[in-house]
């Protein structure tokens, strides 16, 4: 059994100690929110918050998040107000949509630590993260939109 | 219902509309469906029933459901249709429920696509709009109708305002929802022809900025599904090892290792692999990963390798005695170009690119008697009933899909690989639900790539400078040969898609397009644009060719050659006002670029630098001005644009899949290089509808005009070095600088 916390839930989980934290977020927990792209932290889609921290769940084990904080998409904010999620909305910045948890919670680590980060900034953090539909532009501007908004 | 009851027509002449048994709802059907009850919205319909037959569902407390015909991939679609049948129908958009179709081609086709439910080809709207506009708006005369007998006066004194029909004589209202739930049908049925659509004018919808995405809010909090989040109860897992080299099958398969993984509970061989379905996702993958299986080596795909056969196309691009199938002949180009003065005679070519969706392949299926359900992001619902029936020994009306949001199509989730994969798991398992998904590897390594091409354009001018002949010969293999093979012998041999924008809108009085076929074996697909991703860059960049031969401007000579065509120029004009185009910039080049594919017109300009040492591009920004003719959704065009143009610059810089004896070199973004935010550019886009013209597509419009614009900018900066090989790698930018 390993036990951790995930979005201010404590839960036990019975899956090897070697299984990548994506499927037991996904397929255990069935927390979808947190994706699957490519399985070598090469693109972001599955990127959680692990104490507070990005960090790709594809290439974290369940033994890595023993005693620890993990926080999805789903518990990012209360009803879904994160200003992230809000600056979203306002600037339309999906396409398929499907990368965009993965930008969110990579961008909500941003602001925490950055409140008001540089364009260049922005980039910097975000480059890991992939989005195929190329939405980069609009992500640049809802960063900075809810940057400014608060 | 039973088959006798199957709709007849899809006349409009032939809708009816039915009255639920409770009186509570109103529902727009298609043709004869007399005893069929709806009680509730197609969504809800009871189990079992395959074709709910219906548009729209209005519920007595006045909410709208609206069926979206086509499957949402990131384009809108969901969203921009709905909103047609809400126009004409005047409801309240704040109301409306969008509930995606079912699989019933029948009823919910494409008319302007073969009749089948295919998204693609930036064809849904094209296709789908009459007969949207149309129902929306018979909707609305009958709930008039209707409205005229509760209120005892006579139709033509009332109006509509959204959701409600108004007596502004007596100033009485009636809500949609009270209609629907009191009001009696009229008989006979009010018919609606074009003549009864809403003039542009009175549009509350078409053409707002303000309506956001209906699927945009559960895209920012996690609870959008799209087909891998698909849970079911009871629900397995598959995973499927596949041969290394297409075509080849296992003929040993040791799953002893593989077998031993906990969770792992059936190894089953498939022709062209080996599947392992387990109780965990880990387990199924770790399996995979242990099975140790002999495969066949029979396959002519071996023989496949892209950089040698591209030379190979090339030398048969150039080869003028070697005779393609005719695509399109105006004059008699040849003849022209041998009286020529001079002549631009130039190959293009293109690497095979991987679509790479975000959201790798996956499906779901269950197998039960005679009977299949899939859960899948397909672009084909059509297409998977088709397969999926092959697969199961059952026919396409037993097999029921339910299309979930696509993350990224591209032209791939219009194949039926992944589809194939679950049902034939399924299979083994009837009566449990099997999720089958691919790594990201296998996404990659057996995709369908866009077509490795070669073209031979040879351009010839008189002494003026007018072109007076253009030969385009298109060297690649064939889409529909494998995906469409009647529609490809129909055609003679002839390839629609892979030849897609060849044929242009420039006034020259003699062109000739013709293709030859290469048959190498390896299946070829759909991308986001296909052919008009290489082609307009062929052509685009020979335009600017015979602007530098003439020593004139690029957008000049295109404003010449589009003189009659009113559109056009104004997207050049614009572009290039927007762009500055006349102000020279330091160490900075410009390049245009103009398309008028899938029915819109669109020019480009990017602006460049090149870093020296290192011989990369920069692409700093695009301009964009689109002209769609409709602009349903302007503030939406705008982001398909945005999708067009980073993923045009990123397939012009860097995409790349190299296959070297039938084995795909590539595997994963560590190899498959895609663009990243850092290496995207700045874009701004201008939106100008010519209202009044015929709807335009949008998906795939934003992508061809970026990378010639990024190759006429590279030449411009350069003076005159040309790029002619997509994808522009470094080792290609400094072998063109030194040539």
């Amino acid at each position: 059994m390993t036990t951790f916390t995930i979005n201010g839930r404590v839960v036990d989980m019975a899956a090897e100690p070697d299984t990548p934290l994506l499927w037991v977020i996904r397929e255990h927990l069935k927390l979808t929110g947190t994706k699957f792209g490519c399985g070598i932290a090469q693109c972001g889609a599955c990127t959680v918050h692990v104490d507070g921290e990005p960090t790709r769940s594809c290439q974290t084990f369940l033994e890595d998040v023993a005693g620890r904080e993990v926080t999805t998409i789903e518990g990012l904010s209360p009803d879904a107000n994160h200003p992230l999620q809000r600056a979203w909305i306002a600037e339309q910045v999906p396409q398929c949509g499907y990368c965009q948890s993965g930008q969110i919670m990579q961008a909500a680590a941003l602001l925490a630590a950055t409140p008001n980060p540089t364009r260049d900034q922005i980039i910097d953090h975000m480059d890991g993260n992939i989005c195929r539909c190329g939405t980069y532009v609009r992500i640049i501007s809802a960063i900075q939109r809810a940057a400014q908004e608060g | 219902m039973t088959p006798t009851q199957q709709p007849q027509s899809r006349a409009l002449s032939r809708r009816s509309f039915l009255v639920s048994a409770g009186s509570l709802g109103i529902v727009v059907a298609f043709a004869s469906l007399p005893d069929l009850a709806y009680g509730a919205t197609p969504a809800t319909t009871a189990e079992g029933d395959f074709r709910p037959n219906a548009w729209v569902t209005i519920a007595a407390d006045g909410t709208v459901s609206i069926i979206a015909p086509a499957v949402e991939m990131g384009q809108g679609i969901t969203t921009a249709l709905p909103l047609l049948i809400a126009e004409e129908l005047d409801a309240d958009w704040d109301r409306v429920r969008v509930v995606q179709a079912p699989s019933d081609a029948e009823t919910y086709g494409n008319p302007g696509f073969y009749g089948i439910q295919l998204t693609g080809g930036s064809e849904s709207t094209r296709g789908y709009h009459a007969l949207l506009r149309l129902t929306g708006a018979q909707t609305r005369m009958v709930l008039m109708a209707a409205a005229a007998g509760m209120l005892n006066v006579p139709v033509r004194e009332l109006t509509t305002e959204p959701n409600r029909v108004l007596h502004p004589t007596s100033g009485r209202a009636l809500d949609y929802g009270e209609i629907a739930a009191n009001g009696v049908l009229p008989n006979p049925l009010p018919q609606t022809t074009e003549a009864d659509l809403k003039p542009s004018d009175r549009w509350r919808y078409i053409g707002s900025r303000t309506i956001p995405r209906i699927d945009v809010p559960s895209k920012v909090n996690g609870t959008a599904v799209f087909g891998i989040d698909v849970q079911l109860p009871g629900m397995l897992y598959g995973a499927v090892l596949r041969a290394p080299v297409q075509d080849e099958r296992p003929e040993a398969i040791d799953g002893a290792e593989a077998r031993g993984v906990p969770g792992v509970t059936h190894i089953v061989p498939l022709p062209y692999g080996v599947g392992i379905i387990g109780e965990t996702v880990e387990a199924t993958r770790r399996a995979k990963d242990l099975l140790n299986v002999t495969w066949s080596t029979t396959s002519r795909v071996r023989n496949y390798t892209s950089q040698r056969l591209l030379d190979e196309y090339r030398a048969v691009g150039r080869d003028l005695e070697k005779q393609g199938v005719p695509a399109h002949i105006t004059g008699d180009a040849e003849a022209a170009i041998a009286g020529a003065k001079t002549v631009i005679e130039v190959d293009y070519m293109s690497d095979h690119v991987a679509h790479a969706t975000m959201e790798p392949m996956n499906a779901t299926a269950l197998v039960t008697g005679d009977r299949v359900e899939i859960w899948a992001p397909t672009q084909g619902p059509t297409g998977t009933q088709g397969f999926a029936a092959e697969v199961a020994g059952t026919t396409p009306d037993k097999v029921k899909v339910n299309t979930t949001l696509l993350g990224g199509g591209f032209g791939r989730k219009a194949e039926a690989d992944f589809i194939i994969d679950a049902v034939s798991l399924a299979k083994a398992v009837e009566g449990r639900p099997v999720k089958v998904i691919w790594s990201r590897e296998d996404d990659v390594r057996h995709d369908k790539f866009r077509p490795l091409e070669a073209q031979h354009v040879k351009v010839g001018l008189d002494t003026e400078g007018n072109i007076v002949g253009w030969r385009h010969r298109i060297v690649a293999d064939s889409i529909f040969a494998r995906t469409l093979p009647p529609v490809f012998a129909e055609a003679g041999g002839h390839d629609d898609v892979v030849t897609e924008g060849a044929k242009f809108n420039y006034a020259i009085p003699s062109h000739q397009i013709e293709y030859l076929r290469q048959d190498n074996g390896l299946a070829i697909g759909f991308w986001f644009a296909v052919g008009v991703g290489y082609t307009r860059f062929a052509i685009e960049c020979v335009v600017d060719e015979i602007a530098a031969a003439r020593g004139i401007d690029p957008v000049a000579l295109r404003l010449e050659l589009l003189e009659d065509q009113p559109r056009a120029r104004r997207v050049i004009e614009t572009v290039a006002r927007m762009a500055e185009w006349d102000r020279m910039r330091d160490g900075r080049g410009l390049g245009i670029a103009y398309s008028d594919a899938f029915g819109s017109h669109c020019a480009q300009v990017a602006e460049i630098s090149l870093n020296r040492d290192t011989d990369e591009i920069r692409v700093h920004k695009v301009w964009c001005a689109i002209d769609p003719g409709v602009a349903i959704q302007p503030l939406h065009i705008e982001a398909m644009m945005i999708t067009g143009i980073t993923n045009g610059t990123g397939h012009a810089l860097f995409e790349q899949i190299n296959v070297v004896d039938g084995e795909v070199q590539e595997s994963n973004f560590d190899t498959y290089r895609v663009i990243r935010m850092s290496e995207a550019p700045e874009i701004e886009v201008a939106v100008v509808p010519t209202p009044g013209s015929p709807f335009g597509g949008i998906g795939q419009a934003g992508l061809p005009p970026t990378g010639p614009a990024i190759a006429n900018a590279f030449a411009r900066l350069t003076g005159g070095i040309r790029l002619r090989h997509y994808p522009f790698l470094p080792e290609r930018v400094k072998a063109a600088l030194e040539s």
